[in-house]
């Protein structure tokens, strides 16, 4: 029987834009809220691609990643923010050029 | 064209699409918007490979729980725009989209160069991505991946309390 008709080499191409997109932004914003969105998203590229190869080999060890990964986003997404929070309060600002407290 | 095909035409630009405006947008809540897009169009994607439980968990996790939190934060801080000094084509944003632009070619060519052959999913793939599937795998199998994960959600609660914590109020 044939489910679908879409190749397993376009998902795992769609997931690659994704996360290049993802790693751009990284590389090019500056509000540190926005850097951590894109982490959000190149965490989802990496997940659309367990998820795609779990369903072509047929195997739930990849979904069963997904699930990992999810919970260990919500607890990065906790911590970040909390970091992002204290950070504002010490120096006023979320740009991360401007936040340079580490460099000697 | 089948409809899977149309399916996966109008989500994948929609993701895409979605994911560049997250990048481009110099106000952070519009970002955040584009994000939830992103999020859904995705959970719409795993539909399409027949993953419902991972789909229903994105949006309940993802677009629901993340996000949400997400546009507490950027609401608490009350951040305005980007100032528009990125604006002009800085050394910084050429050198990361040539890397991305490398990134994408070598990806491409490694994914589409050679067929993998797989161009439907196999019968068993439909009972794997049920709640039943994945709850009888998770349970006998990842049982401890599980309780671990519990473990670190815990720390991760106990940490972002400490962290956001006044500090004048402890001492």
């Amino acid at each position: 029987m044939n489910l679908q008709s879409i190749p397993l080499e376009y998902y795992l191409s769609l997931s690659a834009i994704m996360f290049t997109i993802g790693t751009v932004g990284v590389l090019t914003r500056r509000n540190a809220i926005i850097i951590f969105m894109c982490i959000e998203m190149m965490l989802n590229a990496v997940n659309l691609t367990l998820v795609s190869f779990s369903a072509f080999m047929g195997d739930s060890a990849g979904q069963m990643f997904v699930f990992f990964v999810m919970a260990v986003a919500a607890a990065e997404a906790a911590v970040g923010l909390a970091i992002v929070l204290a950070l504002f309060r010490v120096k006023q600002t979320v740009y991360v050029d401007e936040i340079n407290i580490m460099k000697w | 064209m089948s409809t899977t095909v149309i399916l996966f035409t109008i989500l994948s630009i929609g993701a895409i699409a979605s994911g560049i405006s997250l990048v481009t947008r110099r106000n952070p809540v519009s970002a955040a918007m584009s994000l939830i897009v992103h999020f859904f169009m995705l959970a719409g994607l795993y539909l399409t490979l027949q993953a419902q439980f991972v789909a229903i968990i994105q949006i309940l996790v993802y677009a629901g729980a993340i996000m949400v939190l997400v546009i507490f934060v950027i609401m608490l801080l009350n951040l305005g725009k980007e100032e528009n000094l990125t604006e002009k084509f800085s050394m910084r944003t050429t050198l990361a989209l040539a890397l991305g632009g490398l990134f994408v070619v070598q990806f491409l060519t490694a994914f589409l160069g050679k067929k993998t052959g797989m161009n439907a999913l196999p019968e068993k793939s439909m009972s794997i991505g049920t709640t039943e599937g994945i709850g009888n795998v998770l349970f006998t199998q990842y049982l401890f991946p599980f309780e671990a994960i519990s473990l670190l959600l815990l720390a991760a609660i106990v940490g972002s309390i400490l962290l956001a914590k006044r500090k004048h109020e402890a001492s």
